[in-house]
């Protein structure tokens, strides 16, 4: 410790250069998007260093990534299926992220938006011959409240007691998996198995595929109805943060908290209340996922999209119009991860994305100048 | 279920989450908060793994990975310090950096098989001492018996010694510290670099003590976030972490052990009997965090007491940062 010293160090060479930070008072529109593009390919191109590092192929293996994500109009459809969760969790994210709110229990939420829409289906509280018409909705309802239930109590316990948001937020995470857990094997399961037994086609979301009588190019594409509940999430989400006042508070709050007090913003309450709307979409996820693509209560039923949908969130800017292209390119990257060896590579590619979205984030908020060190300095 | 042995083991459980936590004090005491612990956990778990797995020596394989931890926490500081980005943000990120590349390089690390682990021994004359002695110095890892060293250790830095003055300084005023000639940016990446240090060392301490093996994500399965969680329990304290981390690591043993007997105290064992309920007992640990959040907050609230008062804000010179 003895190398600690409080005086700064008098190296015998210094760089004949310092760089300089300027905060930026204004920037010019094109410039996030043009850096946040650069932060992109920069971490796929570090992604292709430690792939190369760990033995493999690079080239080849993002050439493979992007044939077996965008490759045909089939792999396409379920480069769209995988983006669908990752919308409305993408948008739970957004919303709460808005209010500077950090709801790390998308994944969470997303279990038990599925349990919910389970609970309908297999309770059962709802017959099995009843219309898709009553049924889908009911699952949809069910889902969004068992989700907002989960994002309601880290809303209530941060509003109430000041509890740190992000640590609950993610320890109901796990919570929530063995919530799911303890139905899918001791009240649901199926003979024994680890998993319900299969929905009646009542609970079942509409497919492109069911329509293949009328058109036969659709066959055999799994794009589903939820889909459509994630673009009008969008459209509803961009309304409320940027056309309404409530939305309007959200973002002020996450601003500058100070100001929003002064200005008589209840923020205890927003708190609870974009917590429990956050939790309803990433519960809607789970609901359209569990109805849409998986058809029963299982375990593994996300690959992490709760997590993914932090990222998207982040590289959509907390814009919920762009968080639909973002969900596709990550709908892709999952996809195409899924016959790519080793199995870490997605996973390891978005927590790059982030570190490097977050870095460039510097060139926004500063000028960055190299300036010639003054001679004696 | 015998009492003693099941102390024992949980002492050595808490004793990953007391490094975790005591690493994660340091760095926050200086001002930067770095969520990541659960990435640089795993990463020093699989770098000890693959170490071990290539040379056979655990001590290489716990420096190396104490190395490796701390080199992905000045990506963290370097964004945070020099870049002046949100700690929240960048440390999720690191976070979710630090799994990926683990789950990457360890590719293939499950099948690695038996390796060579961290000596385990009993301690002469204090493992003589009655209760004490079995609980905490009998057939326990070195890494339990370190951690017995680091609680005082840590707490006499941060509170009786110059460098530990400046730490505190950082962390409460940097520009303070500053006017006093402290390099307020060269301290803050070193604190962080000793708390990515320490959660490599919990890692190492998971993988070739405590539950050896490589389990992929299931290796740490969110003891990170535990003790990100018992900092804010602990308000900053290494002593108070000390508690926190050792009454968790017993609940973990106990949530393992429980499960086993077919009776407890002559009752029929309800865990034993209907396994699905352990799903239940699974839940504790992380309610359990959440419970101690609430009890920590409060009490923080009401005497006052909470963060440093720097502990997120990025320093610039000559701006008011606070």
């Amino acid at each position: 410790m003895t190398s600690l010293e409080s005086k700064p160090r008098r190296g015998p060479w210094k760089m004949p250069f310092e760089i300089h930070l300027e905060p930026r008072m204004d920037q010019p529109r094109w410039l996030g998007w043009v850096v946040t593009l650069g932060a992109v390919f920069l971490a796929f191109f570090i992604g292709a260093i430690v792939l190369k590092l760990g033995g493999g192929q690079p080239l080849r293996a993002y050439g493979f990534m992007v044939r077996a994500a965008f490759g045909n109009s089939g792999v396409l459809s379920d480069t769209i299926v995988k983006a669908t969760p990752l919308i409305l969790v993408g948008l739970a994210c957004t919303l709460a992220f808005s209010m500077k709110l950090w709801n790390i229990g998308a994944e969470g939420q997303f279990f038990l938006g599925a349990f919910g829409a389970s609970a309908v289906v297999l309770t059962p509280l709802l017959p099995p011959e009843t219309s898709p018409w009553l049924m889908i909705p009911a699952m949809m309802i069910a889902g969004m409240l068992a989700g907002a239930l989960w994002g309601f109590i880290p809303g209530f316990l941060k509003a109430r007691f000041n509890v740190n948001e992000i640590i609950s937020t993610l320890m109901l995470n796990y919570v929530a998996v063995n919530w799911n857990n303890f139905f899918i094997f001791a009240v649901w399961t199926e003979g024994g198995f680890q998993m319900s037994p299969k929905f009646p086609l009542t609970a079942w979301l509409p497919r492109l595929t069911d329509y293949a009588k009328q058109f036969p190019e659709l066959r055999g594409l799994t794009t589903h109805l939820g889909l459509v509940f994630g673009l009008v999430a969008a459209g509803i989400v961009w309304w409320i943060l940027f056309r309404s006042k409530w939305g309007y508070e959200i973002r002020l709050v996450g601003d500058n908290p100070r100001a929003a007090r002064y200005a008589g913003i209840n923020i205890a309450r927003n708190t609870v209340l974009v917590m429990m709307l956050s939790g309803g979409l990433a519960g809607l996820a789970g609901m359209s996922e569990i109805s849409g693509v998986v058809h029963r209560l299982q375990g593994a039923i996300s690959p992490g999209y709760g997590f993914s949908g932090i990222i998207v969130a982040w590289l959509a800017k907390l814009n919920p119009i762009a968080v639909i292209p973002v969900a596709i390119l990550f709908g892709a990257l999952i996809q195409a991860g899924r016959e790519i060896q080793p199995s870490g590579v997605p996973k390891m590619i978005q927590g790059i994305v982030l570190v490097c979205l977050i870095a460039s984030d510097l060139l926004l908020r500063y000028r960055v100048r190299v300036v010639r060190r003054p001679r004696g300095a | 279920m015998d009492p003693i042995i099941f102390l024992s083991a949980g002492v050595a459980t808490g004793t990953v989450l007391l490094f975790a936590t005591i690493g994660e004090i340091f760095a926050e005491r200086s001002g930067v908060m770095n969520l990541g612990v659960e990435g640089m956990m795993l990463i020093g778990a699989m770098s000890a793994m693959t170490t071990v797995v290539r040379t056979g020596n655990p001590w290489l394989a716990v420096f190396v990975a104490m190395l490796a931890a701390g080199l992905l926490s000045q990506v963290h500081a370097i964004i945070t310090i020099r870049f002046r980005a949100d700690q929240v943000v960048s440390g999720l990120a690191l976070n979710f950096a630090g799994i990926g590349l683990a789950l990457v390089f360890g590719e293939g690390l499950s099948k690695a098989g038996a390796v060579a682990l961290l000596p385990s021994f009993s301690f002469p004359l204090l493992s003589q001492i009655p209760i004490l002695g079995p609980i905490l110095f009998t057939k326990q890892s070195v890494m339990v018996y370190l951690g017995y060293v680091l609680i005082p250790l840590a707490w006499l830095f941060i509170n009786r010694t110059r460098p530990g003055l400046h730490l505190r300084a950082i962390g409460e005023f940097p520009a303070a510290a500053d006017a006093l000639g402290i390099n307020v940016v060269r301290l803050r990446h070193f604190y962080v670099f000793v708390g990515g240090m320490l959660a490599g060392l919990a890692g190492a301490t998971i993988s070739l003590a405590v539950s050896p093996g490589w389990f992929s994500e299931l290796t740490t399965s969110g003891q990170g976030w535990i003790a990100i969680g018992l900092v804010i329990f602990a308000q900053w304290d290494p002593v108070r972490a000390a508690v926190g981390a050792y009454t968790f690591g017993a609940l973990r043993r106990l949530i393992l052990d429980i499960q086993g007997p077919t009776s407890i105290l002559g009752l029929r064992n309800p865990f034993y009997y209907l396994p699905y309920w352990g799903f239940f007992l699974e839940m504790l640990p992380y309610l359990f965090t959440v419970f101690v959040l609430v009890v920590g907050s409060r009490e923080a609230l009401r005497k006052r007491l909470g963060a440093p008062t720097a502990l997120g804000v990025p320093y610039v010179r000559g701006e008011r940062g606070l």
